[in-house]
C-alpha cells in the first residue's frame, strides 16, 4: 500500500503507523464519563470508506487523515491533521 | 567418468556445445551443456526416472519444462546449501551441479515405500482424517512422526544458510511480466513512448515459447526478431530487463513482489554477491504477459515416466536439442498438440501415432500423417504399459469402441492451454470461463493491471503480438506518456480448435495432481462424501496444495468435479488464488535481517569507551547498554554490581543514560501543552527547575514517566523512558497535531543529539567542579535539588545540567552534544580519579532505584494506575489531562487494587525472584487467593539482603504483614514481609544535601 503524504509525496506503507478511526473527537474538558468512554472505546466497524489517523513516523512525523476504503484499500484522500502545519503547505 | 549424452540431438538447440558441464544425479556422473537445465541435461542423458511420488512412491519422470513442474523435484547442492524441492526444470546446469532425487529409500530404483501402492485403497482422499482419529494422544507420539518420515518432500539442510540475500526497491511506469512475444511487443510499445519499463522474465533466456516454437515475425525467423527486439530495447535507457526474475505477488497500490535468482545458476555466489534478491517493484501499470500453461488429460497411467506435456517435449527437442523419446506418440484434443509432431519429425525422431480425441482433424495434418507414415487414431488413451523405465506400450480406446495398441517410448499429451491467471487473480479476482477455448481467462485484475496475449486467452502468435503491443502502448499512455513510434509486429495466427477432454475413465490410477498424488477417483470420492465445493474439494483431497499450487492440476480437478456433479465448469468455479506464484525462500524475505543484523543496533555515545573497560552489555530494545563493569578477581556479576553500588553510595560513580528519550518542547503554549499530557502541572514550573512527570493513556492507565525541565519561558526539555522513547514522541505529536492544534507548541526529538550521564554519590559535586567551568555555582544554594540549567564546561562546551537523582544519592545528570559523549566518559574517569570514580551499569542503576523504591518498567506494566504506583497525589484536580476521566472509573479507583509495596524475605539469607505470586499466609495457593506478584528484585548491598517491589492487593494497608510468596515456575515457596517501598534514605536527605 502507498500513501501520498502531503509534505513528503508518495511513500510506502512501512513508513506509516496506523492508529484508527479519525471520526471520534476528544470530548471537551468536563465531559461525562459516558462521553469519554464512547470516545475511548466505541468504534464503528466500517466496511467501506472511512477516515483514519495515520502517522508518518518514517518521514515528516505528520499525523494524517487518510480516507481509505477498507474493502479495497483504495485511498481517495490524504489530509494533514489540523496541527500538522497545513497552513504552511496550503497554496 | 561421465556418460555419453545418449539422447542429445546432433544439432540445433540453444545449448552451447563448446561448453560441456559435468554434473551428478543420485551420485552418478553425467554431462550436459551450458544452456541446459538439470531436466534437459537428464533428458539428454536418457534419464527418465527422476523421483518417487509423495504418497504412493510411484516412479515419476519429467512432466513439463517450466516452473509448473509437479514431479521432477530434487535436492539441489549439498551440505549447508542443500535445497529441497528444487524443480529440475528451472534449475540451470552449472559445472559440478550435485542433485539427488527425493521420496525414495534406499534408492530411486528400489524404493521400499512403494509398497504403499499395495495399500492404495486406504490411502484415499481424507485418509489422514479418517485413519488417525484416535486415540488422540497417539497423534503426536506415533502417527505424526511416522507420517512425516514416510511422506514429506526433500530434506532441508538443517544448518544455517551460508549465503546472503538482498532486498531492493524499483520503480517504473510499466512493469511487464514475461518475455514471450506478448511481453516483448509490450516492452517495445511502452519503451518507444519513453516510459520507464521493467520487464521480468523467469527464465534465463528471453523469448518465452518462441524459443521452442519459433515462427516468423515481421518476415524474420523468431530468433532473429528476438535479437533485433532486444537490441532495440537495450538502446532505450529507461528499459530494464531482468532475467531469472519471477513476479510472484501483487500488493496494494501497484506494488509487486519479484524474486531474482541472482546466482542460483552458479555453484555458490561469487564473493560479496548475494544468492537471491527480493524486489518490491512499484509500477503505475502492469502488463501480465505470463503466457499459458498446457494442461494434461487425466488417464490411467498418466504418471508413467515418459508421459510428458506436448509443449514440454517441443522445448526439450527444439530448445535443448534433447530427445525425451525416440518413438513418440501424441495424445491430443486440439490443433496445437500437432506442433509437437512437426518438431519431432524435424529433429529426425519417429512418430508412432497420433491419438486425437477430436471428431475431425485438418486435412494438412492428415496429409502430414500419410506423408510421414504414422497412423492417426481417433480416440483416447486408456492405459499405459510401462514402469520406472518408461513407457513401452499405449492402449487406445478408439471412437466406436474398438481397441488398439501403440508401441512407443514416449507420449506427448496436450489437453489445451490454461492462461496463467495467478497474478491477475491475487486480489480475489475470479477468472471467467471462455467456452471457445475451454479455459478460464483473467477477470477483475487489480487496478492498473491488464493481461495480454496467451495470459488473456489469445493463443495465436499474431494475436499475442497485437495484444502485447496495444497493452504496452496503453499502459505507457495511462502512465502519462505519449504514443511511441513504430508499428505492431506482425505474424500469422495459428488455428486453435479444441474438443474439451479432461478425463478418460478406465481402470488404474489416473492422476490429477501428480505432486500430491490426487487421483480422479479421489475427486469422485470427495463428491460422494459431500465435499463438492471447490474449496472443500481442495482441502479434503489436498488437490493443488503442493508447492506447484496445482498449476497443471486445478482446472482438470474442477472439471472432473463438474462432471460428477452434473454442473458446468464455470458453475463449479475456481478456488481463490494466492501468492506466491512460485515458492520463495524465507531467506529472501529476511534479506540481510538475520543474525547480528536481524535489527539495527544502537550504541550509546560512550559505547566504545565502555567496551575498552570490559563492560558486559545487555540488549535493551535496539540499544546495547553497559550492564556492569567486571574487574579482575570478581567471581560473578553480583560481586561487580555490589561493588559498583557501594562505590556510588560512598563516593561517586557515573552511568551513561543517553538511551532515555529526549524531546525539546518549544512555544508560547509549551507549558499548557505539558499540563494536558502529564497528570501533574508544568505550566507553573519555574525556569531553571526540573519536575518528575507521569503521563497516562486516555484509558487512565499509566503510559510513561520521566523528568521534564524548564530551560526558558517557552522551552522545556522532556525525557521519556528508554523503551517508550519513540512511542511517546508519536503520542505527543498526536496530541499536538490532532487533539490540540490550537496550541502554539513544537516538538523536536533530540534523543540522538544529547549524550547524557548520571553522576551520583556524595562526592558528585567534587567531581563536577573538575568538569564544569569554575564560574558556575554548584553549591546547594546555587544549584539546589531539582535545579536545571545550561552550564559551560571547562574548555567551553555548553552542557545541560540537571540536579535529579534516580539513585537516592546526591546526583546530577549532565547532557553534552552527542559527539562529546565519549570524551565526557574519558574525562569523568580522569577528573574522578582522586575521588575513586566508578563507572556503573544498568544493574547497579536498577539496584539503587529498587532500594529507593522508584518504579520502572516492571511496575509501569500497562495495567497500573498512578495511585497503584503510589503517585495518585500527583494527579491534578484543577485541569484536564489525557486519561483524567477514565482514571476515575470505579474499578480503577477500587480499594482492593494491587499497589506497589516493598517486600523482604523473613529469612534474610533467601534470594528473591520476580514473578512469584503473593498469597495470604496459611492459605493454599490458587487463583482465588492470588493477591499480586513480585515485580522487581535485587540484592541490596545497603540492607545486606534481597529486597523487592511487589504489586499487592491493599498493600499499603498491610505494611508489616507476613505473606507467602509462591513461585510454581521455580518450585519456590517462602514468606516475605510487606514493607515501605523506600528502603534507602526514606526522608530523602542524601539527595537534597
Amino acid at each position: 500500500m502507498r500513501i501520498t503524504c502531503p509534505f513528503c509525496g508518495e511513500r510506502e506503507l512501512g513508513e506509516f503507523t496506523y492508529l484508527g478511526d479519525a471520526k471520534p473527537m476528544r470530548p471537551a474538558p468536563g465531559a461525562s464519563e459516558d462521553e469519554v468512554y464512547d470516545y475511548v472505546y466505541l468504534r464503528d466497524n466500517i466496511a467501506g470508506v472511512m477516515d483514519e489517523n495515520w502517522y508518518h513516523g518514517g518521514g515528516c512525523r505528520a499525523w494524517l487523515k487518510v480516507t481509505r476504503n477498507t474493502l479495497t484499500h483504495e485511498i481517495s484522500a490524504v489530509e494533514p491533521a489540523a496541527g500538522a502545519g497545513a497552513r504552511q503547505v496550503a497554496k | 567418468m561421465t556418460s555419453f549424452q545418449s539422447n542429445r540431438l546432433a544439432d540445433g538447440g540453444l545449448v552451447d556445445r563448446s561448453a560441456p558441464l559435468n554434473f551428478s544425479f543420485d551420485g552418478k556422473s553425467f554431462s550436459g551443456f551450458k544452456g541446459d537445465t538439470l531436466a534437459s541435461a537428464l533428458v539428454a542423458n536418457g534419464v527418465k526416472l527422476v523421483g518417487r511420488s509423495f504418497k504412493y512412491h510411484r516412479p515419476r519422470g519429467i512432466l513439463t519444462a517450466g516452473s509448473e513442474e509437479p514431479n521432477a523435484l530434487v535436492e539441489l547442492r549439498s551440505g549447508a546449501r542443500r535445497e529441497p524441492n528444487t524443480k529440475a526444470t528451472t534449475a540451470e546446469l552449472y559445472e559440478g551441479l550435485d542433485a539427488a532425487s527425493q521420496n525414495r529409500w534406499p534408492s530411486l530404483d528400489f524404493d521400499v515405500m512403494s509398497v504403499n501402492q499395495l495399500f492404495a485403497p486406504i490411502f484415499v482422499a481424507g485418509f489422514y482424517y479418517k485413519t488417525f482419529m484416535w486415540p488422540a494422544k497417539f497423534w503426536e507420539a506415533i502417527y505424526e512422526p511416522a507420517i512425516r518420515r514416510a511422506a514429506g518432500l526433500g530434506r532441508a539442510a538443517g544448518i544455517a544458510d551460508p549465503d546472503h540475500y538482498d532486498k531492493a526497491w524499483a520503480h517504473c511506469d510499466v512493469l511487464i511480466a514475461g518475455s514471450g512475444p506478448t511481453g516483448l511487443a509490450a516492452a517495445l510499445a511502452a519503451g518507444r513512448s519513453g516510459a520507464r519499463v521493467i520487464l521480468c522474465e523467469e527464465d534465463f533466456v528471453l523469448g518465452g515459447r518462441l524459443l521452442a516454437d519459433g515462427g516468423m515475425i515481421d518476415g524474420l525467423p523468431a530468433a532473429e526478431w528476438i535479437a533485433r527486439t532486444l537490441s532495440e530495447l537495450a538502446a532505450m535507457p529507461d528499459v530494464r530487463i531482468m532475467t531469472r526474475t519471477t513476479l510472484f505477488g501483487v500488493y496494494d497500490g501497484g506494488t509487486y513482489g519479484a524474486i531474482e535468482r541472482v546466482n542460483d545458476h552458479l555453484p555458490s555466489p561469487p564473493e560479496h554477491q548475494v544468492r537471491q534478491r527480493l524486489w518490491r517493484i512499484v509500477a503505475k501499470r502492469c502488463v501480465v504477459a505470463a503466457g499459458a500453461l498446457e494442461r494434461p488429460i487425466v488417464f490411467a497411467g498418466n504418471d508413467t515416466p515418459g508421459v510428458m506435456m506436448a509443449s514440454a517435449m517441443r522445448s526439450y527437442i527444439a530448445r535443448y536439442a534433447a530427445a525425451p523419446a525416440r518413438r513418440i506418440a501424441l495424445f491430443t484434443n486440439n490443433e496445437d498438440g500437432w506442433r509437437t509432431v512437426e518438431t519431432a519429425l524435424g529433429a529426425g525422431l519417429q512418430i508412432a501415432a497420433v491419438i486425437d480425441a477430436r471428431a475431425e482433424i485438418a486435412p494438412e495434418q492428415r496429409s502430414l500423417a500419410s506423408k510421414s507414415g504414422f497412423p492417426v487414431l481417433h480416440g483416447t488413451v486408456s492405459g499405459i504399459d510401462g514402469g520406472k523405465n518408461g513407457v513401452r506400450k499405449i492402449s487406445v480406446s478408439l471412437t466406436g469402441g474398438a481397441r488398439a495398441e501403440v508401441e512407443a517410448d514416449g507420449l506427448a499429451v496436450s489437453g489445451g492451454w490454461n492462461p496463467a491467471v495467478g497474478l491477475t487473480s491475487y486480489h480475489r479476482g475470479r477468472p471467467k470461463w471462455r467456452d471457445d477455448i475451454a479455459a478460464f481467462v483473467p477477470d477483475g485484475a487489480p487496478p492498473g493491471m491488464v493481461a495480454a496475449g496467451a495470459a488473456n486467452g489469445a493463443f495465436g502468435l499474431g494475436a499475442c503480438l497485437r495484444e502485447g503491443f496495444a497493452a504496452g502502448a496503453a499502459a505507457a499512455r495511462d502512465a502519462g506518456h505519449g504514443n511511441g513510434s513504430g508499428s505492431t509486429p506482425v505474424a500469422d495466427d495459428q488455428a486453435f480448435s479444441l474438443t474439451p477432454l479432461w478425463h478418460v475413465a478406465g481402470k488404474g490410477k489416473a492422476f490429477v495432481d501428480q505432486q500430491h498424488d490426487v487421483t480422479a477417483s479421489d475427486i469422485e470420492l470427495a463428491q460422494r462424501e459431500g465435499f463438492e465445493s471447490v474449496e472443500h474439494l481442495k482441502r479434503y483431497t489436498t488437490l493443488g496444495m503442493a508447492t506447484d499450487q496445482g498449476k497443471t492440476s486445478n482446472v482438470a480437478g474442477l472439471a472432473i468435479m463438474a462432471a460428477v456433479t452434473g454442473k458446468s465448469i464455470p458453475e463449479t468455479g475456481t478456488t481463490i488464488y494466492r501468492p506466491p506464484y512460485v515458492p520463495v525462500a524465507i531467506g529472501a524475505f529476511a534479506g540481510h535481517h538475520r543474525d547480528e543484523t536481524f535489527h539495527a543496533t544502537r550504541l550509546t555515545p560512550s559505547h566504545h569507551w565502555a567496551a575498552e573497560q570490559g563492560a558486559i552489555f545487555v540488549d535493551t530494545g535496539l540499544w546495547k547498554r553497559a550492564q556492569w563493569y567486571p574487574r579482575a578477581g570478581e567471581k560473578d556479576w553480583l560481586e561487580s554490581v555490589t561493588r559498583e553500588v557501594k562505590a556510588v553510595r560512598s563516593g561517586v560513580g557515573f552511568c551513561d543514560v543517553s538511551t532515555l528519550g529526549k524531546i525539546d518542547v518549544h512555544g508560547a503554549d509549551a507549558g499548557a501543552f505539558l499540563d494536558r499530557v502529564y497528570i501533574n502541572t508544568f505550566s507553573n514550573l519555574a525556569v531553571g527547575k526540573a519536575r518528575y512527570g507521569l503521563m497516562l493513556r486516555e484509558d487512565g492507565i499509566v503510559y510513561d514517566d520521566g523528568t521534564t525541565s524548564r530551560l526558558a519561558e517557552d522551552h522545556y526539555f522532556l525525557t521519556t523512558t528508554t523503551a517508550k522513547a519513540g512511542l511517546v514522541m508519536q503520542h505527543l505529536e498526536f496530541c499536538r497535531q490532532v487533539l490540540f492544534p490550537e496550541l502554539d507548541v513544537q516538538l523536536t526529538s533530540v534523543s540522538d543529539q544529547w549524550a547524557q550521564f548520571s553522576i551520583a554519590g556524595p562526592k558528585t559535586r567534587d567531581l563536577l567542579k573538575e568538569i564544569v567551568d569554575s564560574s558556575e555555582d554548584l553549591s546547594n544554594e546555587g544549584f539546589p535539588f531539582m535545579g536545571a540549567r545550561e552550564v559551560a564546561l571547562r574548555g567551553g562546551v555548553r552542557a545541560r545540567l540537571f540536579r535529579i537523582s534516580f539513585s537516592g544519592e546526591m546526583a546530577f545528570e549532565i547532557s553534552v552534544p552527542a559527539r562529546y559523549g565519549e570524551a565526557m566518559a574519558r574525562n569523568l574517569m580522569i577528573a574522578g580519579q582522586p575521588f575513586g570514580v566508578t563507572p556503573y551499569g544498568t544493574e547497579a542503576l536498577g539496584v539503587m532505584r529498587i532500594e529507593k523504591g522508584h518504579v520502572a518498567g516492571p511496575e509501569l506494566s500497562g495495567t497500573t494506575t498512578a495511585a497503584d504506583l503510589g503517585l495518585g497525589k500527583m494527579m491534578s484536580t484543577k485541569k484536564d489531562f489525557i486519561g483524567r476521566v477514565m482514571a476515575g472509573r470505579e474499578a480503577l479507583v477500587a480499594a482492593d487494587r494491587q499497589v506497589v509495596v516493598g517486600i523482604k524475605p523473613t529469612d534474610k539469607t533467601r534470594r528473591l525472584r520476580s514473578g512469584a505470586h503473593i498469597i495470604p499466609k496459611g492459605q493454599t495457593p490458587g487463583p482465588d487467593n492470588d493477591q499480586g506478584y513480585i515485580t522487581s528484585v535485587c540484592y541490596s548491598p545497603t540492607a545486606d539482603q534481597w529486597i523487592g517491589l511487589a504489586l499487592v492487593e491493599r498493600g499499603r494497608e498491610r505494611i508489616g504483614e507476613i505473606v507467602h510468596a509462591h513461585d510454581p515456575l521455580r518450585g519456590e515457596d517462602y514468606d516475605v514481609e510487606i514493607c515501605n517501598p523506600v528502603f534507602y534514605d526514606p526522608d530523602g536527605g542524601r539527595q537534597r544535601g
